[in-house]
């Protein structure tokens, strides 16, 4: 049932366009590392009530590799529009694939260049002065980075498969993903939301990634690691499942 | 042995019809075409058949598989050239060759040396190393047939293979898909509402307007059954009585009035031009210019529907338009 040379020849493809795409590259990282200087500079001297012990700048990095994580991966999702329009979706289609591994090839190669590019925001935020304790914490926070890419990856696959054409990307932006990201306690703890915003935010998956990886980085968090970790889980899963769902169910043509 | 089998097949997008109930059946080895207008039918038949869109209803058979329910052997028989590029730019040529090749399953060897194979048949041997956005509209072509070949498909379809290229590349494109068709004995479906295009390449034709096959048979059959030559007279004002005058000859076989053209089918239309201009002369009407052609397929496109095919082309547009409004599509 799953193809494996299909799946490895999709995520080649992706690995060759990102290592081929520099601006593209340079686009996605410049917004999170300016949010991450201009931020880090300004409040850094700041006592923001919930923050603990730790200075801004350190609360702040992984809210910034998770935004980082977000944006990649819904656009890497909503790619699929770009290959209808180009009609490459046709030439994938038309091949002798299981939609299911398709869609596996698709969210590997996603994944891969997200959390590539959520390490190298990290790397960058370690020159800015970010101190990773320990090995282990990095390599919990890629776990992280993978459950947050595949989350959004499925998201993103699920607007593509609804829309025609790539007019609404922009909406999908305005109206999703910034205030995805806004309410996932990304630039402040959430215990400084009024309670009825902390609820909205409880449904963000990537409150959870967040959270996550700030208590694996900075070993502060507001839910528990283990709890982190089972709900992103559970939402990786169920938006892999609705974005492949969704995506076989639309029409390449 | 039959290549591909279409049985009443219809396809409605929200209520328009883009496919009304066509049959038809091309035999293994066969070069076919689908002539007609843009919006006809004809690329939404080949999606259909490439397991790209399911039919509303009708059944279809390519190469001994049934389309709706052997999808993934329909699959593994087919190559297909798409009516717009279906390339990776970001790619080389050889890379989407390799995609695809492996895509389809082939090993490294094989891939090897079919990718040397396919490039070498379609003279981009040079460039399989270049990113495919530096390639030409024809390089891009030619480069996404030889890619429909890789893995040597029993049936290729080629949607528009010449559209928006120019005549000398075109001629070339023509002469590859001869090549093919000959020596490599794949069965060729085409589409493509250029007529010297399907009259030069196809063994038969079926002629599709308004979602209908009109006609169907070799060139040459469809030609001869307009009979004889086309006399065309460029006439002024009231041409009406002098139609019906024609009409009623014996040699004429029939006339078809289109704007100030009278389009009349003759036996030796050489001999006949004086006698009509006469008559002309006596019914009062003033004849602007004549002209004298054996019949071409634009001729037995326009006695089937009484359209051009440019005429015909606008039309569709404006019923796909209406329909379109219609649905809120």
């Amino acid at each position: 049932m799953i193809n494996k040379t299909a799946i490895y020849v999709l995520w080649l493809r992706e690995m060759k366009r990102f290592l081929r795409a520099k601006s593209r590259v340079i686009g996605t990282l410049a917004m999170p590392l300016f949010f991450l200087a201009f931020l880090g500079l300004g409040f850094g001297n700041m006592n923001i009530p919930g923050m603990g012990k730790v200075d801004y700048i350190h609360f702040l990095v992984p809210g910034i590799v998770g935004m980082g994580m977000l944006f990649t991966s819904m656009f890497s999702g909503i790619s699929v529009l770009w290959d209808r329009e180009f009609g490459f979706l046709k030439e994938i289609m038309v091949a002798p694939v299981n939609r299911v591994s398709i869609v596996i090839g698709r969210i590997a190669g996603g994944a891969t260049t997200s959390v590539l590019q959520g390490v190298l925001i990290l790397g960058i935020s370690v020159l800015m002065g970010f101190k990773i304790t320990n090995i282990s914490a990095l390599l919990f926070s890629i776990v992280f980075m993978l459950l947050i890419s595949c989350t959004f990856i499925g998201l993103g696959l699920i607007f593509a498969s609804k829309m025609r054409d790539i007019q609404g990307f922009q909406l999908i932006m305005q109206f999703i993903v910034f205030p995805l990201f806004f309410l996932s306690g990304a630039l402040f703890p959430l215990e400084n939301l009024p309670a009825w915003l902390r609820h909205i935010s409880s449904i963000d998956p990537l409150t959870y990634g967040v959270d996550g990886l700030r208590g694996v980085l900075i070993g502060i968090s507001y839910f528990s690691i283990g709890f982190d970790f089972l709900v992103l889980t559970g939402f990786s899963i169920l938006m892999v499942f609705l974005g492949a769902y969704f995506f076989e169910k639309s029409e390449s043509v | 042995m039959v290549a591909i089998k279409v049985e009443n097949l219809v396809k409605k997008f929200n209520g328009f019809v883009a496919i009304d109930y066509i049959s038809f059946e091309v035999k293994k080895g066969e070069l076919f075409g689908l002539l007609g207008p843009n919006g006809a039918g004809k690329t939404t038949t080949i999606n259909i058949l490439s397991t790209l869109l399911k039919q509303t209803s009708g059944y279809a058979e390519v190469a001994g598989y049934d389309i709706s329910k052997d999808k993934n052997n329909v699959r593994k028989s087919i190559g297909i050239v798409f009516q717009e590029p279906a390339l990776d730019n970001k790619l080389t040529g050889k890379e989407n060759l390799e995609f695809h090749a492996m895509m389809y399953g082939m090993g490294k060897e094989e891939r090897r040396s079919r990718i040397k194979e396919v490039l070498e048949l379609v003279e981009l041997r040079d460039k399989g190393d270049v990113l495919v956005e530096n390639y030409s509209g024809g390089m891009k072509r030619r480069l996404e047939i030889a890619r429909g070949l890789i893995h040597r498909p029993k049936v290729l379809f080629l949607d528009e293979p010449t559209l928006g290229l120019d005549a000398q590349t075109r001629r070339h494109i023509w002469e590859y898909i001869k090549k093919l068709n000959k020596e490599e004995g794949v069965t060729i479906i085409l589409t493509t509402h250029y007529m010297e295009e399907a009259d030069f390449l196809c063994d038969r034709i079926a002629i599709i307007d308004h979602g209908k096959i009109i006609a169907m048979d070799t060139p040459e059959r469809l030609k001869d059954k307009l009979g004889g030559d086309i006399i065309t007279f460029e006439v002024e004002k009231d041409s009406d009585k002098f139609m019906n005058e024609i009409n009623k000859l014996d040699f004429v076989k029939s006339v078809k009035k289109h704007d100030s053209k009278l389009t009349i089918m003759v036996e030796q239309g050489e001999k006949r031009i004086p006698e009509l201009i006469d008559m002309a002369q006596k019914n009062g009407v003033k004849v602007k210019s004549v002209s004298l052609h054996k019949p071409s397929l634009e001729d037995v496109f326009l006695h089937f529907t009484g359209k051009t095919i440019r005429e015909q082309e606008a039309d569709q547009k404006e019923r796909v338009r209406k329909s379109m409004r219609r649905f809120g599509r």
